[in-house]
């Protein structure tokens, strides 16, 4: 290095030798040289630890006295809310809007207020309790003037009140009446669609504000997604068409009437995605003043009662198809091999009857078409009882159906726990064995399906389900061509109409006694069915409750002449609001097959 | 030369502080602005909420349906039924009649092919 100080010999031989002529000790020059370059070196290294000393002072000084000062700005200005900014429009209602698959709306948020008193504010409580009682009739004046003039200083009045009402409040001119803001649910369209949306109520009430909730349907199962502040105020949109909706209340009411029935419930589902398109509980109610539920009498007679999710039936014949299904997939038979149906079948002290004498043995297809109860049974003794129990469960008729309301969990299906050879027989043509016309609707869209599971939503889908295969797609639509067949030869002749070719299969089971045994004049009837038969888009399940029609000579109770009229009129009605085109089905071939030589 | 710098340097400090206060005063017109037009959005997304709260329940297929059933001699609406579909082919379009072309110099295309082709 060119820059360092030339290095000082440490016994300079000039030194030395004048040293050693006047007889000095020349070790005394070396370690006087050897102190100098000591000092040196000390003297260099302290000037660099003195500036590293001074940065970092310099350091700490300017972070301690930012801090200091940052402490300062903040303990010394005034607080105020950032007035500049774009999350403010953001922000839109305390709930979002729920519409349907075309995006009408089905319930929104409405501005109104509360109305409250404070009577210590209060001038004249008397007078005020009298106009109060004036306005609002369901108000009880003596009431009034004990909380207005007693110990209380706070007292809630009205939940929430109209314009006018309030204006006319106004008018009193009192001034311990005060008024809250707040927003209220409100169901545009009455009934309609009220066992789905469910209803809403307030949760925690201020003064200022109230917090809205959901009480059933999916109001509350959607509870946190539509107060979500993330979700910006977007609407949830639901599989459910508001008009077809309305039309298969409209139908089905008038069937319920001209049936004699206490209750109906219908379920229009979308074979492919699940999509639930309408779902209809009579008798219903109105979400914008949901009724308490019940604390006498049977849960089912009330209105809040959801019959398609909540109530568990035995469904009766339409449960046949399924024991004709599996035993078609399993390749025990073909859908014109010969079954011994000679009966009764004597099990302990039970006994499996027809409803009529069909001869000594019938095809597959005059089972399904006949509904022979001892043909199903034949046929499901073949399956075995492991087979059927998980043919059932892939179904998914084991389990409370996974579609989107708070009611779902209850309407878990009833199943015997001793599953015995008598169980699999009666199950396999629907007794024993409790589901919800819900379940019926899946397990019929997964044969409408080509075999492929679907699973019921309420929420719009963008595409098919792509379900496991719970049967052959060929086994699926041999089914379909049988339950075409019930309606065209068999027991559902009256959805033989003119403009849609319907498949479907009729079930009429006894309601059970609440003592134990089965009612002889108190019947549930359901007609499963899915159309176009030849292409099946939709499932349409009507059923219902102590249904009688008395036309004729004697009452008639079987579903072929209660439901399936119904369900016929219904498909009619909203077929072209689906959009369905009127069309026959096209002749089915003989059997060709096509072989190449 | 250095006291003529001095002012120079003090004019433009003192053009500075005016700009500066000319500056805040518009950003605080503007702040308020903004807030105005934030509390008026506010105000027609909740008119908004109303009209179509309204409109839904102006258009409850109930009351349409009450309404269709009550102007029934003048609309005669009912519900739509199958046999109302059609196909496209049966639909009469008004007929279109072309417009006559007059040709007034016709050129005879065969002749013109021919002396192609034998060239």
């Amino acid at each position: 290095m060119s820059d360092t100080p030339l290095r000082i010999p440490l016994r300079p031989l000039a030194r030395i030798l004048e040293a050693r002529a006047k007889g000095e000790n020349p070790d005394a020059i070396e370690r006087e040289n050897l102190r100098l370059r000591h000092e040196e070196m000390r003297d260099r290294a302290r000037v660099r630890a003195e500036g590293r000393i001074l940065v970092l002072g310099a350091v700490f000084t300017l972070a301690f006295l930012t801090i200091g000062v940052k402490m300062w700005m903040v303990a010394e200005s005034e607080p105020a809310e950032p007035r500049t900014s774009f999350a403010g429009a953001g922000i839109v209602a305390q709930r979002g809007d729920i519409v349907d698959r075309q995006g009408r709306v089905l319930a929104t948020n409405l501005d109104t207020f509360a109305l409250y008193a404070h009577p210590h504010q209060m001038v004249e409580p008397h007078r005020a309790a009298s106009e109060l009682a004036a306005i609002f009739p369901d108000l009880d004046e003596e009431r009034l003037i004990k909380d207005f003039t007693g110990s209380r200083r706070f007292v809630w009045i009205r939940r929430k009140i109209s314009p006018e009402q309030r204006q006319a409040v106004h008018d009193i001119g009192e001034p311990g009446l005060l008024f809250g803001p707040r927003e209220m649910r409100l169901y545009p369209n009455g009934a309609i669609a009220a066992h789905v949306l469910g209803g809403a109520g307030y949760g925690e009430e201020g003064v200022a504000a109230a917090e809205i909730k959901g009480t059933a349907g999916v109001e509350r199962a959607f509870d946190d997604y539509l107060t979500d502040p993330a979700n910006g105020g977007r609407p949830l949109q639901l599989s459910l068409d508001l008009t077809v909706q309305a039309a298969a209340e409209e139908v089905l009411y008038g069937g319920m009437r001209l049936m004699n029935a206490k209750g109906a419930t219908s379920i229009l589902m979308d074979a492919r995605t699940g999509e639930i398109i309408s779902l209809v509980s009579l008798p219903d109610f109105d979400p914008n003043d949901r009724p308490n539920p019940p604390t006498e009498g049977h849960p089912d007679d009330s209105p809040l009662f959801n019959r398609a999710v909540q109530g568990v039936y035995e469904l009766g014949s339409t449960l046949k198809i399924f024991a004709a299904a599996q035993a078609l997939d399993l390749g025990i038979v073909g859908p014109e091999t010969m079954v011994d149906i000679r009966g009764p079948i004597r099990w302990g002290r039970h006994t499996i009857k027809d409803f009529h004498w069909y001869g000594k043995e019938l095809s597959v297809a005059d089972i399904i078409i006949k509904s022979s109860n001892i043909g199903t049974a034949r046929l499901a003794e073949g399956i075995g009882i492991p087979l059927q129990k998980q043919f059932l469960a892939d179904l998914g008729l084991f389990e409370p159906t996974p579609v989107e309301l708070s009611e779902a969990p209850s309407g878990a299906p009833l199943i015997q726990k001793q599953w015995s050879e008598l169980t699999t027989m009666t199950v396999s043509f629907g007794h024993g064995m409790s589901i919800s016309p819900l379940h019926l609707a899946a397990a019929y869209a997964t044969i409408a399906n080509d075999g492929k599971r679907v699973r019921p939503t309420l929420l719009r889908q963008s595409g098919p389900q792509d379900g496991p295969q719970v049967m052959s797609a060929s086994a699926a639509r041999q089914s379909q061509r049988l339950l075409r067949r019930v309606v065209t030869e068999g027991t559902a002749s009256f959805a033989n109409i003119d403009f849609y070719s319907i498949s479907g299969k009729t079930g009429t089971a006894d309601k059970p006694k609440p003592t134990g045994g089965y009612y002889k004049d108190k019947t549930i009837s359901t007609f499963a069915s899915m159309f176009p038969a030849h292409d099946p888009q939709y499932v349409l399940i009507v059923t219902l409750d102590e249904a009688v029609e008395t036309s004729g000579d004697e009452p008639r109770r079987t579903a072929g002449w209660t439901a399936v009229p119904v369900a016929a009129e219904m498909i009619t009605r909203i077929g072209p609001l689906l959009g369905l085109r009127p069309e026959i089905a096209p002749v089915p071939l003989a059997d060709i097959t096509l072989t190449s030589n | 030369m250095k006291p003529l710098l001095y002012l120079l340097s003090f004019a433009f400090l003192i053009g500075l502080g005016f700009w500066a206060y000319e500056e805040n005063y518009q950003t605080k017109q503007i702040v308020n602005e903004a807030e105005q037009m934030q509390s008026q959005i506010a105000q027609a997304r909740a008119r908004l909420g109303v009209l179509r709260a309204e409109w839904a329940y102006l258009n409850r297929p109930d009351r349409l349906r009450e309404l269709a059933e009550l102007n029934f001699d003048t609309l005669a609406l009912l519900p739509i039924t199958p046999d109302q579909f059609g196909r496209m082919d049966q639909i009469e379009y008004p007929v279109v009649s072309e417009p006559k072309v007059e040709l007034n110099d016709p050129v005879d295309v065969s002749t013109l092919s021919m002396t192609e082709a034998t060239e």
